[in-house]
């Protein structure tokens, strides 16, 4: 009777422990979701099928996509992605796209007509202006997601690839040909 | 004031100096050269903003570019002139790129501003002499070119002594040695201004043993001046004594935290060309126009120390070195060990560029093929930062980024003793250079996506709160008809249910008969 009693007690003071610490130590939101997003190159442009690199993220945790459809993360990104979910690399699909050099879209501004609609599609409120008023790329902000291009009526934005500056440039590699 | 004792650090290597040769003639202004050129690329990779426009006429001394921030100290005209464009000219950078500067016609009259001095300086605030400091220009000039006036406020922290750095330990350099010579008394004035400003309780003077001719200039220079804070040291000739961190531990002792700074273990640590500067700048009034450089090697025929204004083209002072030998083979601005190599003699002169070093053949190793690494651990024995360069140079060569700053990558001081002592060759200082390059970079980019994610959560947020209020304002509206007291709008809303209910009803009785 005795046992019985101090198994029953034990039993209802773990399960006091178990929900005290479930509460105590709860993981707000997906700590996988958040690692794959922090590996994401941030581009937002939609390339991977998904509405942004969050959306992504979201379906490769549960399993629905495949690691290979981030374009602008290239071939890292997926060799990256798949150490991190513990899955087999494999190239990139390039029917999605093609890793390209990093390039910021140029507003030809003599032609910009003020639609708005670019600034409508830009993902990172990277464009600015007004109905009727000129609009331009604030360059800094600009993730070179290409999604401006095709609203614009007048076919005025084109990327312009990020020139290199002396602040920018990096010691290459011994042996690698200098430019 | 006396100095018992020295430390030593770890490493370092006895090299032949080479010093001789550039220090055989004395100390001579060069030329006024024709045109100036003044890059305006910061340090932070943006432009400093113009303090001039094409056409205007500037005097030396005239601020030119940048102005206020704190990281970036101006510039200014190193003569007097016309401002005959901003354009994209080659930079005296390792990358070859081209970069916008300002470039001035001079009028050979070399007219100045005025600017008055302070030679009761202690009667001023720190604050005040420090924005002199700040705005005569004066950055480090032992090459890194980081601004003095930024170290002189360690926001906080005590510091008890001043360290003025004279141990020009690399090869080849002696631009430092001939200021000693020449102007001892100058670099003791700056030194007791800065020893004020940082009420720091005493004031080492390192100068390296193989320069005796500094040190007994400078011995005396104290001695008459009677500056009884100030101590003269002469620090062993072992490269790279003058190195910030190896000269505070051969001084004092003390080991400056990795990633932290000399004002954390209550140093702080000036060249001795900066100081000198900075007491012209704030007890005589003058900006920061001109540096000493050296320019040497056997690929010159006279090699010697000139005061050079800034912005004077690299091949104006070959020229008045006796121009090039049959033998120049490597131009390199810097010494032999830290320096890089330049594409073209076409570039000026700025604040860093302290040698002008013409290789003639053979002269430098460096260009020999390498051998692949035999594990000896010579790199190890003779790294200052007490690094494993082998371990460095496995991990940078294979990519992985992650163990390469494990072995604390970002301690190393691009001495180049690693690269001497290699036995195979290897240019180790390049891998790790790039390898800091890569991680940098990754850095970089890792923030742009960063702020990328966080405006297009923004938006997100945003544009569901704009959805949010449209819908909010619809239901609003609704209500508020619904409540209206106008009759015509109530029986205009009866009439649309009731015309609604009909259409339902007809909807209804047309659908039976087809069901059944």
């Amino acid at each position: 009777m005795l046992a019985l009693l101090a198994v029953c007690l034990l039993f209802a003071l773990f399960g006091l422990l178990l929900s005290y610490a479930s509460r105590r130590f709860k993981v707000e939101g997906d700590p996988l979701v958040d690692k794959i997003d922090a590996m994401l190159p941030q581009t937002q442009c939609g390339q991977c099928g998904y509405p942004g690199c969050r959306p992504y993220a979201v379906a490769l945790a549960r399993g629905e996509a495949d690691i290979n459809q981030c374009p602008p993360g290239g071939e890292d990104g997926v060799k990256n992605l798949a150490e991190l979910l513990g899955v087999e690399s494999k190239p990139l699909d390039t029917a999605r796209g093609t890793e390209k050099p990093k390039a910021v879209a140029v507003i030809d501004e003599a032609a910009c007509i003020g639609c708005t609609l670019c600034l409508q599609t830009c993902p990172v409120d990277a464009i600015l202006g007004a109905s009727k008023f000129m609009h331009t790329v604030i360059a800094a902000e600009c993730t070179g997601c290409e999604l401006c291009l095709a609203p614009c009526p007048v076919d005025c934005i084109r990327m312009a690839p990020v020139r290199e500056t002396a602040a920018t440039w990096r010691w290459p590699e011994p042996g690698a040909v200098r430019p | 004031m006396s100095f018992p004792k020295l430390w030593s650090f770890h490493g370092g290597l006895r090299l032949d100096g080479h010093k001789q040769e550039s220090t055989r003639l004395p100390l001579r202004a060069a030329r006024l050269p024709e045109r100036l050129v003044f890059p305006l690329l910061r340090r932070d990779g943006r432009l400093a903003a113009p303090g001039a426009k094409p056409g205007d006429r500037v005097l030396k001394g005239q601020l030119i570019a940048g102005g206020d921030e704190r990281l970036d100290p101006p510039i200014h005209a190193s003569t007097s002139g016309r401002v005959r464009s901003i354009e994209e000219l080659p930079l005296p950078h390792p990358s070859g790129l081209a970069g916008p500067c300002l470039v001035i016609e001079a009028d050979g009259e070399d007219a100045a501003v005025e600017i008055e001095g302070l030679a009761n300086y202690r009667e001023h605030p720190p604050e005040e002499l420090l924005r002199r400091v700040h705005q005569a220009g004066i950055v480090g000039l032992g090459g890194a070119a980081f601004p003095t006036a930024v170290k002189l406020a360690p926001a906080g922290r005590r510091i008890d002594t001043l360290i003025v750095n004279g141990a020009e330990c690399e090869p080849y350099i002696t631009c430092d040695d001939s200021l000693l010579r020449h102007r001892a008394d100058e670099v003791l004035q700056g030194a007791e201004l800065l020893r004020h400003i940082l009420h720091a309780e005493r004031c080492l003077l390192a100068i390296e043993s193989d320069m005796p001719e500094a040190l007994t200039t400078a011995e005396r220079a104290l001695r008459e001046g009677g500056f009884d804070r100030i101590a003269v040291v002469p620090v062993p000739a072992i490269y790279p004594t003058g190195g910030e961190k190896q000269l505070i531990r051969v001084l004092t002792g003390r080991e400056v935290p990795a990633r932290g700074l000399p004002a954390d273990v209550g140093v702080v640590c000036h060249n001795v060309g900066t100081v000198a500067a900075a007491y012209r700048a704030v007890v005589l009034g003058e900006t920061l126009t001109s540096r000493i450089v050296t320019v040497t090697g056997r690929g010159v025929r006279q090699p010697q120390n000139l005061e050079v204004r800034l912005g004077t083209a690299i091949a104006d002072l070959v020229a008045q070195c006796g121009g090039y030998t049959d033998e120049a083979e490597r131009l390199i601005l810097g010494g032999p060990l830290m320096g890089f190599a330049l594409p073209s003699d076409e570039l000026p002169i700025v604040k860093s560029a302290h040698c002008v070093l013409v290789a003639g053949r053979g002269e430098l190793a460096g260009s020999r093929p390498a051998q692949p690494c035999i594990r000896c651990g010579a790199c190890a024995e003779v790294c200052p930062a007490q690094l494993l360069p082998q371990q460095l140079y496995w991990y940078s060569r294979s990519d992985q980024l992650e163990r390469v700053l494990d072995h604390r990558l970002f301690d190393c001081i691009e001495c180049g003793c690693c690269d001497v002592v290699c036995p195979s060759h290897i240019p180790l200082v390049q891998y790790f250079r790039a390898a800091k390059g890569k991680a940098i970079a990754k850095q970089r980019e890792r923030e742009q996506a960063d702020r990328a994610r966080r405006r297009f959560e923004a938006r997100q947020a945003r544009k569901a709160e704009e959805a949010r209020e449209r819908a909010e304002a619809a239901r609003r509206k609704k209500e508020n008809l619904e409540k209206s007291a106008v009759p015509e709008i109530r029986q205009a809303i009866e009439r649309a249910r009731r015309k609604r209910a009909e259409k339902t009803d007809q909807h209804a009785t047309s659908d039976t008969p087809g069901r059944s």
